[in-house]
This record gives C-alpha cells, structure tokens and sequence, in this order.
C-alpha cells in the first residue's frame, strides 16, 4: 500500500466517525466516534510522516504523539461531563439535554 | 490490508452495533488494528503508545463510564437519531470531497518508507517541540484536576462544608 492508500484508510475512519458522531443518540457513543476521527487523523499524520512528503525530521510521530496525548486530556473531561450529565439527568440520550429549548 | 480491513471493520462496527458496551470492545479492535498499521508504517514507538494509551488506557476508562452509567442490556433504544440519512449525507460528503482531492493530487515516490529511529523522535520531541512537549503535559494535568471536579458528586461539598 502506497501513501495514497493509507491516506485512504485515514479518510474511510474519519468519515465513519463523522457519521457516528452525527447520528448515534448516546452521549458515549459520540465519545467513542470522536476519538475514531481522532486517530483517523493520527494515520494519516504517521503516513506523512513515513513517506517523507513534507517533513525531513520526525515531525508527524511527534504530533501523532501530542494528538494522543490530547486526545487523552479530551477523553477525560468528556466522560467526567458526561457522567456528571446523567447523574443528574439520568438518560445518555442526548435528545432528552434540552432544558434550554424549553 | 488485513489491518485496513480491521480497521475500518472495527470502526463500521463501533458505530452500528446496538449495544455500547460491543461498540466499546469493537472501538478496542479498530485501535488495535490501528496500532499494527503504525508498526507497518516503521512507527514502532508510535504503536507502542497506541496500545498504551488507547488500547490500555481510554478504552478501559469508555468501559468504566459505560458501566457506571449504563442500566443493562434491556429494551436498548434506538441507537440512531431521526437525522441519520442526513448525517450519512453529510459523512458521504466529507468523504466524496477529501477523495476527489486525494485522487486529484499527485502523490511523489509512494513506495518508500523511511522508519522513525527512537533517538531522532526523543531529540526532535525534546529539542524541537519541546515547548508543545510541555504545554501537553500541563494540558494534562488541568484535564486531570477539571475531571476530578466535574465527576464529584454534589453531596461531597454539602459534606465539606
């Protein structure tokens, strides 16, 4: 597989992602689709990386690594919001958050 | 390619299958796959975080939320919201538009892989990037002290004061 191949299997996860994300009704599962696109990103920095297009250092590992590490900080205070969400409102369904429309 | 298939098979499924918990465990197969991808891609160290970080470690705390917040596997609801067609629309749209500019652009010499050594990556993380090397740590730290805060339960402060 080429780098045009792996840039493929990058966009094929981001856009499986992007569809979770947009249409599953659990507050975790949205979670979950945000860190598929999160990695879909990581590939296709790795692959970069690997076929040398723009950087001549180590530079896609490098931000492949901070993105895990912020990706790691965003998973944390996500799940924390969305636990302390349904202690109080006692539903993950993300349709039943609307005390501001009403 | 078995990998690719692994990975975008764990991701298709995470996103379909009714029950969280299999979405979880197919997310951890995605990620997996993921990992070996890196290791192909002559990342090893890269991989080798993979599977500490997200394999080990986010999938583990998903699990623990969905097990504290989840009732059991009994009448599940609807997994997708009414907008499901759309999203798809919107989804096959990104993926439509970043294709034809993939397919579009002429990629040079696609078949060599230059590995990453260890001790470029450590000097370049620690010389070049040293900065953002320390923003993400205390990055990591104020997402530790604000998960803390925000997963308390409200009585503890009652009890506090």
């Amino acid at each position: 597989m080429g780098l045009d191949g792996y840039l493929f299997l990058s966009l094929g996860l981001f856009g499986i992602g992007a569809f979770g994300f947009l249409a599953r009704r659990n507050a975790i599962m949205m979670l979950i689709c945000i860190e598929l696109m999160l990695n879909a990103v990581n590939l296709a920095l790795v692959a970069f990386n690997a076929f040398d297009y723009y950087a001549t250092d180590d530079a896609g590992a490098v931000f492949s690594l901070l993105v895990m590490a912020v990706a790691a900080a965003e998973a944390t205070v996500g799940l924390a919001l969305v636990i302390a969400i349904i202690r109080t409102r006692q539903t993950a369904e993300v349709d039943d958050y609307a005390d501001l429309k009403e | 390619m078995v990998l690719a298939a692994g990975v975008l098979g764990g991701g298709l499924a995470a996103v379909l299958l009714r029950n969280v918990i299999h979405s979880a465990v197919a997310m951890m197969v995605s990620f997996g796959a993921l990992a070996g991808t890196y290791a192909l891609l002559g990342a090893p160290i890269v991989a080798a975080a993979q599977v500490l970080i997200y394999l080990g470690a986010i999938s583990v705390l998903i699990i623990f939320a969905i097990m504290l917040t989840q009732a059991g596997d009994a009448n599940l609801p609807a997994p997708f919201q009414r907008q499901a067609p759309f999203a798809a629309l919107v989804a096959i749209g990104i993926v439509a538009l970043v294709g034809w500019a993939l397919l579009q652009t002429d990629w040079p010499n696609p078949s060599v892989i230059i590995p990453v050594e260890l001790d470029d990556l450590a000097a370049a993380l620690f010389n070049d990037y040293a900065l953002p090397f320390e923003i993400v740590g205390f990055l990591l730290l104020a997402a530790i002290i604000g998960a803390i805060y925000l997963a308390r339960r409200p009585e503890e402060d009652e009890r506090m004061n």
